[in-house]
């Protein structure tokens, strides 16, 4: 990988809780160049979210932001407090939300939230401002853009807001882009166009993406890399098109088996047995053993960062070693079988 | 917009209409005027004629056309006591009872939203919890009470300000105000602030709880991740939102302060129409009740609507809604 434009070290986000400190991302690291895109994979309650969020520092209480570095252009922003917080907020490093019916203000127009977004970072007149959030409109692909930025979000389509989001998250042409599930809750083919957008977006202004998602499909046409979550941790990265072909972890290799497209109809679909572990009831050692195919005695021991020679990395002490995608059908006979 | 409009204004119609027939029959219900307005030892003659002469001889549904008629024509008849037309007798007291209350309403905006957004802005500051504890005190704490502790506090022990009564009126616009001078003042503003605390409190919850909500948003998760300054998010984003449970509350306590600060006006003597009205039901004086509850009504349907309008202005979602 290039130089990084965000390099996140040792990550801990932890919740404070009535039975103790959770530790929602826990030493969670990864980086991210110019112009790439990072998918962030896991399933609901993985840490994914959350670690969008605390790369922002919009971590609320009662959580909190307990270690670990952020270097966003080398400088870590998570020891930044206030205006100067403010100031890298939407201007080098800025988001995109899941949900794009909620991320609008529904009682002001599109132009009046653009507007304070420009205004936030640059002094410009109004005048200057409304041409920008304009020809940001227009450079995602909405049609007629003064019509838009006279409309409320109401009178837009899902996709139309997302498209919105996102043109606001680039009216600073930010280094990073965060984006947490942002086509989770659109059509699947206005995802397929908010995905090439955002595919030609990243080539043409050179932003990065960390691309929040749990949906592998996604990541494996739209992301360079892959970094999957478990449970508040990293357990698998490399590049996309090599984690998908050969998954190295168990857990991976189990959610690329769920994938419906993968099987022939009326087949029976193999899942990963039981279901993601409460944070405050962790088994020790590796959190997925009680539900690995693979598990050994080892597992109840902190597994170690296997690294491959073709630069991956697996938190697992019996990574699947083959290239081929043999294992695959093996996990989904196994899960048959014990289900 | 317009056929928005003319909905509501049939609507209000409807509403005043049903009105009308429930006052006069509740009124109807209550006894008979002329037992008030004569000696009982006077003879049945001048009984009779007197009942002749309004009318009460006839039969209900009757006089209730005839009022109606009488009032179509801007007559609401003329009190039994004063001998005077009961609108004029109404709009005498009227900028009394309207400056106290617009005083009253101010001082709370003023000071309830801010502190509400405070409170709802910082929920676990102790300054909150403060505001918190005093807005509960704002509105179950009774207000006569209150009334006449600010005149023992302030009048009697430390004599800053007069403990009840008008003082000097100026004339504004053809209405005799007080706030114009600074001694008219100074007797308006014990009675204002009395009258203030239960809405003061009212809004500061509201505030406060709406504040709580529109913090939690993703939109404003969002506006943050855009790098706007707290005071923007707080402003623009915030503010807008919480306004419309804001504005219904202040309509309807705009209306219920003019239509019954009776209270209030009783303690400090104030010459307002809350105390006309309790003057009236204490000697059954029948069309002052009657001309002043159609009127409430009539001032409630004009807040509502104007209420309303300001609901379009401020949520473009309800516009779409009302105009398809």
């Amino acid at each position: 990988m290039s130089e990084a434009v965000l390099s996140v070290q040792d990550l801990r986000t932890q919740f404070k809780t009535r039975t103790g400190m959770l530790n929602a991302v826990d030493g969670v690291s990864f980086e991210v160049g110019r112009g790439r895109i990072l998918g962030l994979v896991g399933e609901s309650g993985s840490g994914k979210s959350v670690t969008g969020y605390s790369i922002l520092g919009l971590i609320e209480p009662p959580g909190l932001i307990a270690g670990g570095e952020v270097l966003l252009n080398g400088r870590d922003i998570t020891r930044l407090k206030g205006d100067e917080l403010r100031r890298v907020r939407g201007a080098q490093i800025a988001m995109v939300f899941q949900d794009p019916m909620m991320t609008l203000n529904p009682v002001l127009k599109i132009g009046t939230q653009m507007i304070a977004a420009v205004r936030a970072h640059d002094r410009v007149s109004r005048r200057t401002a409304w041409e920008r959030a304009r020809d940001a409109l227009a450079k995602v692909g909405i049609p007629s853009p003064e019509e838009r930025l006279d409309a409320y979000p109401h009178q837009l389509s899902g996709g139309m807001r997302q498209r919105v989001a996102i043109a606001i998250a680039l009216l600073h042409r930010p280094a990073v882009i965060i984006a947490d599930e942002p086509t989770t809750a659109l059509d699947v083919s206005i995802q397929g166009q908010i995905l090439a957008e955002v595919r030609r977006l990243a080539d043409e202004t050179g932003t990065a993406f960390v691309w929040v998602t749990h949906d592998l499909a996604v990541v494996s046409s739209l992301a360079d890399d892959i970094c999957v979550m478990y449970a508040g941790r990293i357990v698998e990265t490399g590049a996309a098109a090599d984690v998908i072909a050969s998954p190295r972890h168990p857990y991976t290799a189990g959610l690329l088996a769920s994938v419906p497209a993968e099987h022939e109809p009326g087949e029976r679909l193999p899942q990963v047995p039981g279901s993601t572990p409460s944070l405050s009831d962790l088994p020790p050692g590796c959190a997925f053993a009680p539900r690995c195919f693979k598990a050994g005695p080892a597992c109840t021991t902190t597994p170690p960062i296997q690294k491959f020679e073709d630069g991956r990395t697996a938190l697992c002490h019996y990574p699947i070693e083959s290239n081929s995608c043999q294992p695959l059908s093996s996990t989904s006979t196994t899960y048959r079988s014990a289900s | 917009m317009i056929g928005f409009l003319i909905q509501r204004i049939l609507q209000a119609l409807l509403v005043i209409v049903a009105m009308s027939v429930i006052v006069f029959l509740g009124v109807y219900a209550i006894g008979n005027p002329i037992d008030v307005m004569i000696d009982p030892a006077s003879d049945q003659a001048l009984r009779e004629a007197l009942i002749h002469r309004y009318g009460l001889d006839l039969p209900l549904i009757q006089q209730y056309f005839v009022f109606m008629n009488n009032m179509l024509h801007g007559d609401l008849g003329e009190s039994f006591i004063y001998r005077l037309p009961v609108l004029s007798l109404i709009f005498s007291r009227f900028p009394a009872t309207l400056e106290l209350a617009l005083c009253a309403m101010l001082i709370a905006t003023c000071l309830g939203i801010p502190l509400g957004l405070w409170a709802g802005y910082k929920p676990d500051a102790l300054s909150s919890k403060a505001i918190m504890a005093f807005s509960v005190l704002g509105f179950s704490v009774p207000t006569f009470w209150v009334g006449l502790l600010l005149i023992m506090t302030f009048a009697v022990e430390l004599g800053w300000l007069p403990s009840g009564g008008r003082g000097p009126t100026a004339n504004v616009l053809g209405m005799n105000l007080s706030v114009t001078s600074l001694e008219g003042l100074s007797y308006i503003i014990l009675p204002a602030l009395n009258l203030a605390l239960f809405k003061l409190g009212l809004l500061i919850r509201l505030t406060r709880a709406g504040t709580v909500e529109v913090m939690s948003s993703d939109y404003v998760r969002f506006a943050r991740a855009q790098g706007l300054s707290e005071g923007k998010v707080v402003g623009l984003h915030v503010l807008k939102n919480i306004s419309i449970p804001i504005v219904t509350v202040f309509g309807l306590e705009l209306g219920s302060t003019l239509a019954f600060a009776v209270v209030t006006e009783t303690v400090f003597n104030w010459p307002g129409m809350g105390k006309l009205i309790i003057d009236s039901i204490t000697v059954l004086d029948r069309p002052v009740m009657v001309a002043y509850l159609i009127l409430v009504v009539f001032l409630f349907v004009l807040i509502n609507l104007a209420v309303d309008l300001i609901y379009g202005q401020l949520d473009p979602r309800i516009r779409v809604k009302a105009s398809s």
